[in-house]
């Protein structure tokens, strides 16, 4: 068994949660020049602009992108062969959060109970989803997941005849009565199959592929295409405010289904699609 | 580009349409969800609210903290819709004169700012650390409990805005939206 220390994991943690708040990733970035260049809109380009130029604020000085920080949304994939010792698996996820928000001057954005309300004043806990996989390593992933976008994502249970088409309708339809609100222009998460949670961690997972890679399967790659027609073609535009750029790009990802079942999730990230990974 | 100083009486915010353009100077609130729970349980109440609204402009944003050497961290908007319910109340009990949030609004806050003469800027969404530069001072007047929530005030200089609902109920989404539409796919 190879030992991992839980006091590296909370210490790359912490790193990690600075540097996706604070530094757009390049695959973003690329995707909104080239959005820039393809713009017809006037107000729309003038968006696009000063959306790179607020990436290059923030990086320059290290504050955030956004000041919703998010939730801390973390993928822990464990390797079977791997021990962590010295601490509590968990325990040293949240103290890597609780660090990186105190220390990036993060917004702390976690109320304890949904009804009373209370921040918990340190973005803790995390969203933890854990995985054991084969090898020694440890590989964690942070997506920090801001509400503007995560209220407009949703999941319908469709039926199997409602099919390719049902989908394309039923995401697409989402994204475009989101409107305004989600930031776009959007990265769009689509998980299909699964059960119904299941389908909505897919979704999330999709947010997760580099920004304009298509899905390999060339049937989900097509569908990807339609959808980002669909909602490109409704005119909603950079901030809304009207253009051809609503959406940067959409993401498919999809897993087996019950026979009677076709489970569809539709999870919006604004354009500050933040994610960084890291191995140890 | 309109030049904007704060006060925002009635004269001027009826003067605006949707789409300008606006460069907002002088001082401003921070208020969104807990902060609007709280004030308008103060006005069930009977109670003086701890901001004086009248003509005044709140910024639906929950900043970052400042890090040394800024006035505020990353302020970019919230979304504005989840202060429907509780917006008409400020417009027409406390005299709230604007708004600054992103996304549409409801029917009832429209009918309230065109009764009253008030106004709906957006700011930018997501571009939090550009709109921070153009914050000279932040300080908390109003439930500090609230964290990030709290009410703050905030001393602005050529904050960047479009109007996005005049008083007249004009919808800059709307416009901007129709003119780039086109048939959707098959």
């Amino acid at each position: 068994m190879r030992e991992v220390k839980a006091a590296d994991i909370t210490a790359v943690l912490r790193d990690m949660c600075i540097q996706a708040c604070c530094h757009l990733p390049p695959d973003v970035r690329r995707a909104l020049q080239n959005a820039r260049a393809a713009e017809e809109s006037d107000i729309g380009r003038e968006v696009l602009d000063i959306l790179l130029e607020n990436a290059a604020v923030a990086d320059q000085n290290e504050i955030p992108i956004c000041q919703d920080t998010g939730l801390a949304v973390v993928f822990c994939d464990l390797g079977q062969e791997v021990r962590v010792v010295g601490g509590d698996l968990r325990e040293a996820i949240d103290e890597g959060v609780r660090q990186g928000y105190k220390d990036g001057y993060l917004r702390k954005s976690v109320v304890a109970d949904p009804l009373t309300r209370k921040n918990t004043g340190d973005n803790t806990p995390a969203i933890v989803y854990f995985d054991v996989v084969p090898g020694d390593k440890v590989r964690l992933t942070i997506a920090p997941k801001g509400a503007g976008s995560e209220n407009m994502s949703a999941v319908a249970m469709l039926t199997p005849a409602d099919g390719a088409r049902g989908v394309r309708k039923f995401v697409a339809g989402r994204v475009i009565e989101a409107g305004a609100n989600p930031c776009p222009p959007l990265v769009v998460g689509v998980g299909i199959g699964s059960t119904m949670e299941g389908a909505a961690l897919l979704a999330k997972k999709a947010l997760l592929r580099e920004v304009g890679q298509p899905n390999p399967e060339p049937h989900l790659a097509k569908l990807e295409r339609e959808i980002l027609e669909e909602i490109n073609a409704s005119g909603v535009g950079p901030q809304g405010l009207g253009g051809r750029t609503t959406a940067l790009a959409v993401h498919v990802l999809t897993g087996p289904a019950h026979i009677a079942s076709l489970p569809c999730a539709v999870n919006i990230q604004c354009h500050a699609a933040r994610h960084v990974e890291r191995v140890l | 580009m309109v030049e904007i100083t704060t006060p925002l009486t009635e004269e001027k915010a009826r003067a605006l349409r949707a789409g300008q353009k606006v460069a907002v100077t002088g001082v401003i609130f921070t208020g969104r969800d807990a902060a609007h729970k709280k004030l308008v349980e103060a006005l069930d109440r009977g109670e003086e609210l701890p901001v004086d609204l009248r003509d005044q402009i709140i910024y639906y944003v929950g900043p970052c903290p400042p890090k040394p050497g800024w006035a505020i961290g990353s302020a970019g908007p919230t979304t504005s819709y989840r202060m429907d319910s509780y917006a008409p109340r400020l417009i027409r009990e406390a005299g709230l004169r604007g708004m600054i949030g992103k996304g549409q609004r409801g029917p009832e806050v429209v009918a309230a700012m065109k009764e009253d003469g008030a106004v709906y800027f957006l700011a930018m969404g997501g571009a939090g650390a550009v709109l921070a530069q153009r914050i000279k001072k932040a300080e908390v007047v109003a439930y500090p409990e609230l964290g990030t929530e709290a009410i703050h005030r905030l001393e602005v200089v050529g904050f960047p805005l479009i109007v996005g609902l005049d008083a007249a109920g004009n919808d800059a989404y709307v416009e901007g939206r129709t003119r780039y539409a086109r048939p959707a796919p098959a």
